[in-house]
């Protein structure tokens, strides 16, 4: 069972650690905000607040594309790893290379965007990278590729050295997972949530990169040797199975925030249980098979995937609705819960999932996708789960970790400011989206047609205030890390 | 009503029940309540949930049949039998469009209340071929794939000028790929 302490002493950070923390922390943050502004960048120029010219502006795409969701993984894997390691033994090696890939994968991907002008989005759809039409260069695409080659190596060096701790604990994945509970006998009280998620996160997102790294390889192939073609249908099969899993496996890996933390503030405990294990042991199966959701206008699909895909989408709708909001609710309902930063962040995280998860079960439906798929309705719907979801449960993490230091979560006035405005920043940005998209206002042009116009000003505006609440939130967060890493000799602070 | 408004309401709906819940729960934070009454809570909590995963169920249930039973998707492997069939051929960054049947050149005109069959492919890159309605809205929409044809099967109800889009990113003109073409009523009896 979760313990109540608010700052236990085997979440202490050490030296190697806590520097280590802190560059995940910090770079994710600073990332954040200028993925952010170029988002911003993106929203006026549509709105035709900004002249952006198109080339610019298929590269600034590229960018947030690449550079949110590459940010999203590593600081998740950050609340993963900070978590986990209180239960088995991590190697400080492997969390440090996969920040070092991380690194040179980000640079190779800022230097394929803005020296070589690349500018096939982050999903490199097989063959646009090798029809640039004199935009970039073969070597462009080489090196984007390479450096998602590299983050995907840094991943899996992680999944690999926290699989090997799980193992070592429980004896394998299935017994980390939980499976040995799912029909019967008397679940250990003890047994984490965050190596529950941890190990579904492990076994789904491994598999996503892997299938990443296949389609990345014979993209690069085909690259040098042009006359080695590949299938486009089994490249897009391929990049979907990747990205869906790879951006899935941030929420997977944030929710660890939430089982953990919540019940500090609601001073209540959140007991693991059979309907928990099951969700998450369906989870994992369900995260690794509903992609073909993102090819349900590929008519040529097999009509058994198509149908696969729309309902496992609904089928993933009941871990999310009846496990984690509602254990988180059940949690706080009627509790004595001490409001401060981290504790909103987290509640704001759980109705991000579950309210941003309602679109995305929608347009999941073949009928709903042949009028939303590739509008606005899209970036509507995830970014209303990464941006009200996914953010706040690492934030949340961060706010947490910046108070340990007095002993006390951060709660200031600014931040009380601050919170309202990212909350109504994010549900303006997020709703002008969806909006858009029941106008059939399309996604990812450069230019927009004069009657989509007033969406684009609505989710510029939220865009702005976002990004506001976010230079806000990642210069407080930094200055309390680098705070505490200053002060790192004092006693750690026991709630 | 126009099917993305029915879409959005249905959205808006699940969206709000989801708020609401969150807002009720947040309200009733601060009013702790003692051992045994949490207790009673507990097993009331676990009632709702199993009465919330049978309404879930029941309603996945029942949209999966109701939006497959009849498959919206058309047969791809065989004939359509449709009267018209336009070959769509996608391009960076244009679209070529011609009626079987219907001399070179001449500008697409569709017909109203019978399908037409549009068989869609690119030659080079992915492209989204969708058809917006004079509305503005999306009337369907299916992938151009290199080296796959797509076929859709759409029966046009209003006649009017509709605007081909490229709805999957295709490089610089990704944007400004477009064309239009006209449907009319049919004539004569």
């Amino acid at each position: 069972m979760t313990a109540l302490t608010m700052y236990p002493q085997d979440e202490k950070l050490t030296g190697g650690e806590r520097t280590a923390f802190n560059l995940y922390i910090i770079s994710a943050v600073t990332l954040f905000v200028l993925m952010m502004l170029i988002g911003v960048i993106m929203r006026m120029a549509q709105g035709t607040w900004l002249n952006v010219a198109p080339d610019m502006f298929y590269r600034l795409l590229s960018m947030h594309g690449a550079g949110m969701v590459g940010t999203m993984g590593m600081v998740t894997t950050a609340v993963m790893w900070f978590f986990l390691r209180k239960y088995v033994t991590l190697h400080l090696w492997a969390f440090v290379a996969n920040f070092v890939l991380f690194l040179l994968g980000a640079l190779s991907i800022i230097g394929a965007i803005f020296v070589g002008h690349y500018a096939a989005l982050w999903t490199f759809l097989y063959p646009l990278p090798v029809h640039p039409m004199g935009l970039w260069t073969p070597g462009a695409a080489a090196l984007f590729m390479i450096g998602y080659l590299l983050i995907g190596v840094g991943m899996l060096l992680f999944y690999l050295d926290a699989a090997a701790g799980i193992i070592r604990k429980y004896g394998n994945l299935g017994r980390g997972l939980g499976l040995q509970w799912l029909f019967g006998g008397t679940i250990d009280p003890n047994h984490p949530k965050a190596v529950v998620a941890s190990t579904m996160v492990i076994i789904a997102n491994s598999l996503g990169i892997l299938a990443g790294a296949v389609v990345l390889a014979m993209c690069l192939i085909n690259i040098v040797y042009p006359d080695m073609a590949m299938n486009a249908l089994v490249a897009k099969n391929l990049i979907y199975w990747f990205g869906h899993m790879y951006i899935n496996a941030t929420i997977y890996m944030g929710v660890m925030a939430v089982y953990e933390l919540l019940p500090r503030y609601s001073g209540r405990p959140y007991p693991i249980t059979r309907p928990f294990l099951w969700s998450w042991a369906a989870s994992c199966v369900f995260v690794i098979i509903v992609f073909p959701h993102h090819l349900l206008m590929d008519y040529a699909e097999p009509r058994w995937l198509a149908i696969t895909g729309q309902i496992v989408s609904y089928g993933a709708g009941f871990p999310v609705f009846l496990i984690s909001a509602w254990g988180a609710l059940t949690n706080i309902h009627r509790s004595g819960m001490r409001w401060a930063m981290p504790s909103r962040l987290l509640i704001l995280s759980m109705f991000g999932w579950a309210a941003g998860i309602v679109p995305a079960i929608v347009d999941g439906t073949i009928r709903v996708n042949e009028v939303m798929h590739n509008t606005q309705w899209v970036p509507g719907h995830f970014h209303f789960y990464l941006l009200l979801g996914v953010l706040p449960m690492a934030l949340a993490l961060m706010y947490h970790v910046v108070g340990s230091l007095r002993s006390a979560p951060r709660d200031s006035g600014a931040d009380r400011l601050g919170f309202p405005i990212f909350l109504l920043g994010g549900l303006i940005f997020t709703m002008a989206f969806l909006d858009a998209g029941r106008m059939s206002v399309a996604r990812r042009m450069a230019t927009h047609l004069p009657q989509w116009l007033p969406t684009d000003h609505a989710g510029a505006i939220g865009a702005l205030l976002v990004l506001l609440a976010m230079i806000y939130f990642a210069l407080r967060i930094s200055a309390g890390l680098l705070r505490a890493s200053a002060d790192a000799g004092t006693a750690h602070a026991a709630g | 009503m126009i099917f993305q408004n029915f879409i959005w309401a249905i959205t808006l709906t699940g969206m709000g029940l989801v708020t609401f819940g969150f807002i009720y729960i947040i309200a009733q934070v601060g009013h702790p309540l003692g051992a045994d009454v949490l207790d009673r809570s507990g097993r009331r909590t676990s009632i709702a949930r199993r009465w919330l995963f049978a309404a879930l169920l029941t309603l996945f249930a029942g949209l999966t049949w109701a939006t497959l039973h009849s498959f919206p998707i058309p047969q791809q492997n065989e004939p359509l039998a449709a009267a018209q069939i336009v070959d769509v051929t996608g391009r960076q960054w244009s679209w070529q469009m011609s009626l079987q049947g219907q001399a070179p050149g001449s500008a697409l005109q569709l017909q109203t209340g019978s399908p037409v069959e549009f068989r869609v492919t690119s030659a080079d890159v992915n492209h989204g071929f969708a058809i917006y309605a004079p509305d503005g809205r999306i009337a369907i929409q299916t992938q151009a794939m290199p080296g796959f044809t797509n076929k859709i099967l759409y029966t046009f109800t209003a006649p009017g000028k509709y605007k081909v889009m490229c709805l999957e990113y295709c490089g610089l003109g990704h944007a400004p790929m477009t064309t239009a073409f006209d449907v009319v009523a049919p004539t004569g009896g």
